[in-house]
């Protein structure tokens, strides 16, 4: 009797949970529907951002996404590369996993903290000083929020590409040495190719993590609102013609501060929610695309792990 | 020479992680430390002032901006502490349940189902569930208690909760699977129903990972800081009531960092809350970890 109550009840909360989170994105996915459409997407806001749509917000989160995953990607999977196949069990390899543990705990407005204090003010003004440009670096742009968001997610990488290296039987690196191959030549040839989809699975994971996080953006570079896009047109030498760029040293922006300021600060939050809906439903899309894919690819992974 | 060559990039790679990780704990230090130079270390308690009549007050206030700036942290802390406690309980009730069922009740279909399920929310954007908060959930609880401000820390504290719930959940799910089967098989040759297996001999085995997750939770609920922003009213003051509006540590940061002048004395002060944070949740991040390391041997034995 106990037991059937217990169990029952155990199975309850869990129902509760799963019901409550379907309500909650229920509610905003068939709030968000009513607003969305080609013209909200590809249009700026207009009227004192009352009306128009959310296009330089999308246009901002893109860009960001990107330039954070050309910073982090490529410096975490190396960093855990060298910890897993090179550093082994060595000092070096327990100072990275020991710090990389602690920063994946830390706030995320710490990291927005540190992204003003050593970004914006200390690098950004040290290098204004060194070149003579005035004011150009040493202001909040794209290129120090992602450099911020870049930090943030480098714990996330690192862990998960360890993980995926780990992963890889010991025996098959033993194989490989044995045939002659150097360390270089078995990570690349032996390991690599069969961590590759638990790197990319990890990858993804951390990019919707940074795509959705606001609060390190804050003050790094993220604009209320921007009447252009932040592009630059770069000139192609001896041909005349011009080509749109992304200038990283522009304001930008970005869907979850624009969710954020307008609930909290536009100038009139009760007219402006159906957009302050499209906007959430928008971004709620884009993490869930990131995160069914890694959960999908990992199911994938999995089976080819257990069938090999 | 290649060889060489590719383990230098690849060292290379590992020291400039180390040095993003060492340079946030000098530069938030660093600031924060200085914020001692010209407010003594008694003012971030409590200050006392004239009243009217000449007689010396106490006052513990957050109020950086005006002649006579106060910094006592006592509000904020008050402040996040009354969201992050009612977000841990709340948390630990649905998120070690969940726990439980994912990992000895459910069967393997619908764990299938329910797992990816409750990671896909843990995947949901802070600001999304602030904005539910602040939208939908704060009139819910207006209605249902009649409080007197809509946003409230109990408002907040639920947003949070559902933002350490999935952390609490898998993490229990984790460390009760980690339990070996041959524990339970010898309950139920003594003939312990499921129930009497989970709670006597499952749970007692896996109690430092639950406890892990849970300080985990806790750690994550203080550094939330969208939620907290968005959803708890922003008014900074020392109370106990849950459904007063308060401003948490972090909200304070993210509201005030934005119009300070750099290298002044609130912008320290914004400092010195950010390195009480991250002491903060360090020490407790710590904790779960020697909870962790502490289940492992045990279970190895």
């Amino acid at each position: 009797m106990v037991e059937v109550f217990a169990l029952g009840l155990l199975r309850g909360t869990t129902l509760v949970l799963v019901l409550a989170t379907f309500l909650m994105l229920g509610s905003i996915a068939s709030q968000g529907a009513r607003v969305i459409s080609w013209e909200f997407l590809t249009t700026e806001p207009v009227e004192g951002m009352t009306h128009g749509g959310i296009f330089p917000a999308v246009f901002g989160t893109l860009c960001i996404t990107l330039l954070m995953i050309l910073m982090a990607l490529p410096l975490g999977v190396c960093a855990a590369i060298y910890m897993v196949e090179y550093a082994g069990g060595s000092k070096m390899a327990r100072i990275i996993r020991a710090s990389v543990n602690n920063l994946a705990g830390v706030p995320s407005i710490v990291f927005g903290l540190f992204g003003v204090g050593f970004f914006v003010l200390f690098l950004g003004r040290s290098l204004d000083r060194v070149r003579g440009t005035g004011l150009l670096f040493g202001q909040p742009a794209m290129l120090w929020a992602a450099a911020t968001l870049a930090v943030l997610v480098l714990p996330v990488i690192i862990v998960n590409t360890a993980e995926a290296l780990n992963a890889v039987p010991r025996s098959h690196r033993e194989a490989s040495f044995a045939l002659g191959a150097t360390r270089w030549q078995t990570v690349r040839r032996v390991v690599l190719p069969q961590a590759r989809s638990g790197i990319l699975t990890g990858s993804i994971l951390s990019i919707s993590r940074g795509a959705g996080e606001t609060a390190p953006i804050l003050f790094t570079g993220c604009a209320y609102f921007l009447p252009r896009l932040p592009l630059v047109s770069l000139r192609v030498p001896f041909t005349g013609l011009s080509i749109p760029m992304i200038n990283p040293l522009d304001q930008f922006m970005e869907l979850s501060y624009h969710i954020f300021i307008m609930a909290t600060q536009s100038t009139d939050a009760a007219i402006t929610r159906p957009i302050q809906y499209g906007t959430t439903l928008v971004l709620v899309g884009l993490t869930f695309l990131l995160n069914l894919g890694a959960i999908l690819l990992r199911i994938r992974y999995r089976q080819s792990i257990e069938s090999a | 020479m290649g060889e060489q060559f590719v383990e230098l990039i690849l060292k290379l790679n590992g020291f400039v992680a180390i040095a993003a990780i060492g340079l946030i704990f000098v530069f938030l230090f660093k600031e924060g430390v200085q914020a001692f130079r010209t407010i003594p270390a008694s003012h971030f308690i409590q200050t006392t002032e004239m009243d009217f009549d000449n007689t010396p007050q106490t006052v513990r206030m957050w109020q950086p901006v005006g002649t006579n700036p106060k910094y006592s942290l006592l509000p904020l802390f008050c402040g996040s502490m009354l969201v992050a406690l009612p977000a841990t309980l709340l948390a630990t009730l649905f998120g070690v349940a969940s726990g439980i069922y994912l990992a000895e009740v459910a069967g393997k279909r619908t764990r299938e189902v329910v797992k990816p399920a409750i990671e896909l929310v843990a995947g949901i954007p802070s600001v999304v569930i602030g904005f539910f908060c602040l939208a939908v959930l704060a009139s819910l609880v207006q209605t249902a208690f009649q409080t007197t401000f809509r946003l409230n820390a109990v408002v907040g504290a639920i947003g949070v909760a559902f933002v350490i719930i999935p952390v609490i959940a898998t993490m229990t799910d984790d460390a009760l699977r980690a339990v070996p089967t041959h524990l339970r098989e010898g309950a139920h040759a003594l003939g312990a129903n499921r129930w009497e297996t989970i709670v006597r001999v499952v749970l007692p085995a896996g109690a430092s990972g639950v406890t892990a997750s849970i300080l985990l939770g806790m750690g994550r609920a203080l550094g939330e800081t969208m939620i907290a922003l968005m959803a708890t009213g922003n008014a900074a003051q020392i109370t106990a009531n849950p459904f007063a509006s308060v401003r948490t540590m972090t909200a304070t940061i993210a509201a005030e960092l934005g119009a300070v002048p750099q290298g002044g004395e609130q912008y320290r002060a914004l400092f010195l809350v950010g390195s009480l944070l991250f002491s903060l949740t360090f020490l407790i991040n710590l904790f779960a970890e020697i909870a962790v390391a502490r289940m492992r041997k045990r279970l190895a034995l």
